[in-house]
């Protein structure tokens, strides 16, 4: 059963306003039935610190994805774990996280990938939950467990792989990463050296947008106005546009995937999580360096046939 | 394992304690060892240039390693609150090494972190940031010991 839909005012001029609820909103809906919120965090222990009341934790590295494939849970240990959680196919459930929702917003995205219908982000997440002083708790909940269907991911809607962006090359791509990547000055995000790759540099025609540009300093979403203003103005996005977004393995360009999808209205936008540590690793993938996009080419060939 | 039996008391306790609990209290251990990583002594609080910052960590974290007269290390780290992952792994190198000759803390194995039963519950890609501290912190041991030899 869904609960209520958050009207606050600043979320109506957005596409899809239902994707987003308020930390005011959510004081007051928490241990409501029908409404599961989860916390996903990039730092394992932030939950065990405290969290909100009611919420259960999803960890985007132990839980979500596959321990041996680099790919994702399939839908049996996706039913299993959100059964867990006392999340039914039906559940409202309000994800929210440390930095700007980052990891948030990855779960969110998968759980998009299962088709789960009702998934919303806390605008604001953790930490504006924290800096008006809202209460926290340690007491892990302890759900009883529910029946989760089991349900075939689709990997072809919302998600790209390596061959879908080379097909997709003509068509608008962003890459969310810090600057410096993407001219390939380095090829990881600052304090991130242990996810590399090969080669450095960008997948060519990709505009470049650091995901955090989405968001304010209080950790919300910036107003519709100011997104069109990066993403249809700076990166040149058009309506009807169909865009592929990454970065280094899919989590920072799942945000963006989220403004662009659920903030903007655009269709069909999808991540590529192979992203840049599959794609600057790959043989014969071409790359652009420096500041300009470049274009996109089919991969050169130096070597005689 | 064949390095694991030289491993100077201290650090063996602190493993040991891991290796005993199941997957889901060994991150409640981890969260005590953030909690108990000691403020920095005075005498360093206003010297942010003395500190090395670990790029290797997903979160800032710095550390400076000091080789006293008689050879005793002491490791010092700052990490802020909100990444209790990153502080845990400093307090536990803070408590497993100080005190150690800087010949015991150069003979711990590089794998050291590895061994401490975590790796399922906190994911090999988040140990990484303790191995490259582990590894900071002998380099500066190295340092020290060049200059004062």
């Amino acid at each position: 059963m869904p609960v209520d839909n958050d009207t606050a005012s600043k979320f109506a001029e957005y596409a899809h306003p239902e994707r987003l609820v308020s930390t005011e909103w959510l004081a007051a809906h928490l241990g409501e039935p029908g409404l599961v919120v989860v916390e996903s965090d990039e730092d394992i222990l932030l939950y065990e610190m405290g969290h909100i009341p009611t919420a259960v934790k999803i960890d985007w590295h132990t839980d979500l994805n596959d321990h041996v494939l680099r790919d994702f849970v399939q839908g049996k240990e996706f039913a299993r774990l959100l059964g867990e959680k006392g999340i039914s196919r039906d559940s409202t459930v309000v994800l929210y996280g440390d930095k700007n929702n980052w990891w948030a917003a990855y779960a969110l995205w998968i759980f998009s990938l299962f088709g789960h219908e009702d998934v919303r982000l806390l605008d604001g997440g953790r930490d504006l939950w924290i800096a008006e002083g809202r209460e926290l708790t340690t007491e892990a909940p302890a759900p009883a467990s529910v029946e989760y269907p089991v349900v075939e991911r689709d990997d072809a809607t919302l998600r790209a792989f390596k061959e879908d962006v080379l097909s997709h090359f003509g068509n608008p791509l962003i890459d969310v990463r810090s600057v410096e990547e993407y001219t390939g000055e380095r090829t990881e995000i600052p304090g991130y050296p242990s996810e590399g790759a090969l080669r450095a540099g960008h997948i060519p025609s990709a505009a470049s947008v650091p995901w955090a540009r989405a968001a304010a300093p209080d950790a919300t979403f910036k107003s519709r106005a100011e997104l069109e203003a990066i993403y249809q103005g700076e990166a040149g996005l058009a309506e009807g546009d169909d865009v592929i977004t990454y970065c280094r393995i899919g989590e920072r360009s799942s945000h963006t995937w989220f403004v662009l999808t659920h903030l903007l209205g655009f269709e069909g936008v999808r991540n590529y999580d192979g992203s840049w540590t599959e794609w600057g690793s790959a043989v014969r993938a071409p790359i652009a360096q420096g500041a300009e996009p470049g274009s996109a080419t089919a991969p050169h060939t130096s070597v005689a046939k | 394992m064949t390095t694991t039996a030289e491993l100077p008391e201290q650090l063996a306790e602190i493993r040991d304690d891991f290796l005993a609990l199941e997957q889901r209290d060994r991150l409640q251990l981890l969260l005590e060892f953030s909690n108990e990583l000691p403020e920095l002594p005075e005498r360093y609080q206003d010297h942010p240039d003395l500190f090395e910052r670990v790029e290797e960590c997903q979160s800032p974290v710095f550390l400076f390693v000091e080789v006293d007269d008689a050879g005793a290390v002491q490791l010092y780290a700052t990490a802020p609150a909100e990444s209790p992952t990153t502080r845990g792994f400093a307090s536990i190198l803070a408590q497993g090494l100080s005190g150690l000759s800087a010949e015991q803390v150069l003979a711990v194995p590089d794998d050291f972190p590895q061994t401490l039963g975590l790796t399922q519950a906190v994911s090999p890609l988040r140990i990484r940031g303790m191995t490259g501290m582990l590894g900071r912190t002998k380099r500066q041991i190295r340092a020290r010991l060049a200059l004062a030899g």
